[in-house]
């Protein structure tokens, strides 16, 4: 589905940012976002408290997923469900393929879940004769746009009402020029409630699974993720295998952080508890891992796999913001997917860490405390040492470190030169340089501190 | 107490009236500074760029610069956290940990250690707060807007002291500038869009003067402020604190 | 085969184990005497639900009789509100014959002031797809069984067995078009909420 291909994040962002007006529109619009949830962070006193809470619970989790996951099997059979284990994308997809043939469906619904984002299920389903529809609005928007979700909790950001409108135009009969969300809204509503009544199968990703317990917690704003479920024969269940937490009262702290820190919102409007199926129904649940056990086994990296996805950190990040969620050319955006990416494909994603300033303010805002500035910092040395940075990069990076190694070397600039800066991109003043593109150099002053301070020693002896 | 000034490169090398500012004021508030001559660059831009294995001579080098001394202070959150957070050396470790403990960010040095409450300094403008990144959320000089803390702010407490200045509100209090080290360049359509729109930002809250306790930011905006041909203009905290014997 | 084969890579990269956090502390911070009808008001009709604080049945059938025209198909899950469908006498029906409930009504017996969220068990839904296909849906509490926030609340689910619950705090919403909020999107256009004093 995707028609990005291997360009790298500065290449993608540059597009996306020939278009200022649009830049400024979609930032504006993630800002809101992050200050709806400041605001709702700041109802709560003991908000860092909660933070704190949920960091621990999934530190524990981590460090004790394998027996999690099998009490967590063991009670989901027991309440009966049946649990698949998958290796990786591939055998995610088989085993719903397999499922669905088995069954002589052709057809299922969809609920949110980016794992199947990043199995790339659709595309293989589709291969194999089975049509999915994605049933979140926003996931519905880019379905039928041909494009993936450019944001883990915002499907459609990118896109602007008029935009929406043409497709529904185009593909839902909506009335040509038709822009109002209302009736967008409605109109999807009346096609997808067509869609829940007559799908066999029902897909939905998972929210928390509780090892205690054996059920799994999906939470939804729309009631799409029930609507496909309650009315399917067979309801299907992707989870990655982080996705445990040890006891249900630990929803208690989860679900009071998820939504303020994706929204601002204090909750979802569904936070449904799936246990046993119905009378005469089934439940599957397919446990992925696809790459996050190697993620684990990463010490400086396997902080990452807390993430509950609440999507914050795209919000609040300037990259991010001004870039947009394709630009990092990968299923899971933001500085979230630039610490997950390098793990499944270092090569493909090997510009991802360097998509950030570092700013830090993903960190803040992460609910399970993930630090992920750190970890894309630590990230850059790791693809460096691996052999996927340009070599002139690395050429002029050996010649910057040997400059101002050297206290000789690093003097002997003189004032027009400032030859400790010739290593510096934005001390060439040409139009190849990127710095110059939109910014003036900064001036050279008649003298350096160094040369200034040796003058006033001079003077004051 | 002996303390030595740590000026980083780019300051040295482009805004010495900053770092000379910050030897005056450190100088006027009775401290006893020295400038160890010898001294380059913490290294940053390399391990930033993910090149931190070829920061081993730099390190060594600022070891031997700043070994002995009761503090080391620096015109740059951004260099300081470098240093706080990443000197390292297989052969002198103790005198590594040592400066990682002793290195501090000037506005924090005033205000922690010096523990200034008044300042002889006028500067009747209106100035814009630029809360660098690793200033802020690095070495948490300011509260940082994300977190629910009570709210401060080392070089706003500072500025309070300044004689007719008046800190403008900004819409977003602590929002990265977009220079990023080598990000700046690699980056440059984002990099640029995020300066602007900082800029932007103090303009449109009426600031004369955009100040903040790391340069590496305001370069970064001053190019974009040039570009523009804008009145607006940079300038380091230090130079604002230190705004009095010079006008 | 595969199973085996993750849990021996999770076994084997997993780290020292890190102990679970006391929530004691938290369940005590939120804990709270002050009355909980408002807070709970307050943030359930920001949140797009109608709260109403009702004396008894009588007066929410009042209200009901008020929005909802004799005719539409109204399904009940409460015993005494005799006029409509008894959900108990059609839970052996299919789920999709329910598609054109205009209104379901039920009962929770577990609400939370901090973001206006009721409990429902499949037991109290009678079918589990009624809160959700139903164009609207009404859900009578006591105020007695309001929580102030979401600790105490699983603290009173506890460990109790059901087949499958849901926390429903609104009527069923989108912001996926330019982050407009529409009410209405999959499931009931509006919650209206019956606090019984």
């Amino acid at each position: 589905m995707s028609n990005i291909t291997e360009k790298s994040h500065a290449e993608l962002a540059a597009a996306f940012n020939k278009d200022e007006p649009r830049v400024d529109w979609h930032d504006e619009t993630l800002w809101w976002v992050r200050a709806k949830r400041d605001i709702a962070a700041h109802k709560i006193p003991e908000w860092e408290l909660l933070r704190e809470t949920a960091s621990q619970i999934k530190n524990n989790v981590l460090s004790n997923l394998s027996g999690y996951l099998e009490q967590f099997e063991a009670n989901a059979i027991k309440n009966g469900i049946t649990v698949h284990w998958a290796a990786d994308a591939a055998e995610h997809n088989k085993i719903i393929h397999t499922l669905l043939n088995e069954r002589g469906i052709n057809r299922m619904v969809k609920s949110k879940s980016m794992l199947t984002e990043e199995c790339h299920l659709n595309e293989y389903l589709k291969e194999h004769g089975v049509d999915v529809i994605d049933s979140d609005l926003g996931e519905r928007i880019v379905q039928l746009a041909g494009e993936p979700p450019s944001h883990i909790v915002l499907p459609c950001i990118h896109k602007k009402k008029e935009e929406i409108g043409d497709i529904f135009h185009e593909h839902l009969g909506s009335a040509k020029g038709e822009s109002d969300p209302k009736i967008l809204t409605e109109t999807a509503r009346q096609h997808l409630r067509e869609v829940f009544l007559t799908r066999r199968a029902a897909l939905t990703g998972v929210n928390f699974a509780i090892a205690e317990t054996g059920e799994i917690v999906i939470c939804t704003n729309e009631g799409n993720a029930d609507m496909g479920a309650h009315l399917a024969e067979i309801h299907i269940a992707s989870m990655g295998i982080e996705k445990i937490i040890p006891e249900r009262k630990h929803l208690g702290v989860f679900l009071r952080l998820l939504t303020r820190s994706a929204t601002g919102q204090p909750i979802t409007t569904y936070s449904s508890h799936f246990k046993k199926p119905q009378q005469g129904k089934e439940i599957h649940i397919v446990i992925v891992d696809n790459g996050r056990s190697i993620q684990l086994g990463r010490e400086d990296f396997r902080n990452s796999l807390k993430c509950i996805r609440c999507g914050a950190c795209m919000n609040t990040c300037p990259v991010y913001r001004k870039s947009g969620g394709h630009s990092y050319h990968t299923a899971i955006a933001g500085p979230i997917g630039s610490i997950l990416a390098p793990n499944l494909d270092m090569k493909k994603y090997a510009d991802l860490p360097f998509a950030s300033t570092l700013c830090g303010s993903c960190s803040n805002v992460c609910p399970v405390k993930i630090d992920i500035h750190d970890q894309l910092y630590k990230w850059r040395q790791v693809i460096v040492k691996e052999g996927y940075s340009p070599t002139a990069k690395t050429i002029a990076m050996k010649a910057m470190a040997f400059t101002l190694s050297s206290p000789a070397l690093y003097r002997s600039g003189g004032k027009v030169a400032r030859l400790a800066f010739k290593y510096a991109p934005f001390a060439v003043n040409n139009q190849l340089n990127p710095w110059y593109k939109h910014r003036e150099m900064p001036k050279a002053p008649e003298q350096s501190f160094g040369e200034w301070y040796s003058k006033r020693k001079e003077g004051q002896q | 107490m002996k303390v030595a000034l740590f000026v980083p490169c780019y300051v040295d090398q482009f805004y010495p009236k900053a770092a000379i500012a910050t030897l005056e004021l450190l100088e006027k508030l009775g401290v006893e500074v020295h400038y160890p001559k010898n001294q380059t660059c913490c290294g940053q831009p390399m391990a930033n760029s993910g090149y931190e294995h070829l920061t081993t001579g730099c390190n060594n080098l600022f070891i031997d610069n700043f070994s002995g001394y009761d503090y080391i202070v620096c015109p740059s959150g951004s260099c300081t956290l470098h240093i706080k957070e990443h000197l390292h050396s297989p052969e002198k470790e103790d005198q590594a940990v040592s400066i990682r403990k002793k290195v501090y960010e000037l506005t924090e040095f005033l205000i922690d250690i010096l523990k200034v409450d008044h300042l002889q300094a006028r500067f009747p403008y209106k100035v814009g707060l630029h809360q660098s990144c690793h200033g802020l959320r690095g070495l948490r000089i300011s509260q940082m807007s994300e977190l629910v803390a009570p709210a401060f702010s080392k070089p706003a407490q500072l500025l309070d002291m300044v004689q007719g200045l008046e800190l403008v509100p900004l819409g977003r209090q602590d929002d990265c500038c977009g220079f990023g080290g080598t990000f700046c360049v690699a980056e440059e359509a984002v990099s640029s869009k995020m300066g602007k729109d900082r800029v932007d930002d103090h303009i449109e809250h009426g600031a004369q003067y955009i100040t903040s306790a790391d340069l590496s930011c305001l370069m970064h905006m001053e190019g974009i402020l040039r570009r523009q041909n804008s009145n607006v203009k940079v300038i380091h905290v230090a130079e604002i604190l230190n705004h009095h014997s010079h006008e | 085969m595969s199973r085996d084969k993750i849990l021996a890579a999770v076994k084997s990269n997993q780290f020292n184990r890190a102990e679970l956090p006391d929530l004691e502390i938290l369940n005590t911070l939120t804990a709270t005497n002050e009355p909980l009808i408002q807070q709970y008001t307050a943030i359930a009709s920001a949140g797009g639900s109608f709260v109403y604080e009702v004396p008894d049945l009588e007066a929410i059938k009042t209200i009901l009789h008020k929005e909802f025209k004799p005719g539409v198909k109204i399904i009940s899950g409460i015993q005494g509100l005799d006029d409509y469908t008894f959900a108990g006498d059609v839970t052996h029906e299919l789920s999709h014959s329910f598609a054109d409930v205009e209104l379901t009504i039920l009962q929770s017996n577990l609400g939370v002031a901090e973001n206006g969220a009721l409990w429902l068990t499949e037991t109290q839904m009678n079918v589990r797809v009624l809160p959700f296909i139903s164009q609207h849906l009404a859900v009578i509490i006591s105020k007695d069984d309001l929580v102030p926030t979401m600790s105490q609340a699983y603290a009173k689910i506890g460990n109790a067995d059901y087949g499958y619950g849901a926390f429903i705090s609104g009527p069923s919403k989108t912001a996926d078009i330019e982050q407009s909020l529409v009410i209405g999107a999959h499931g009931p256009r509006s919650l209206s909420v019956f606090i019984l004093t």
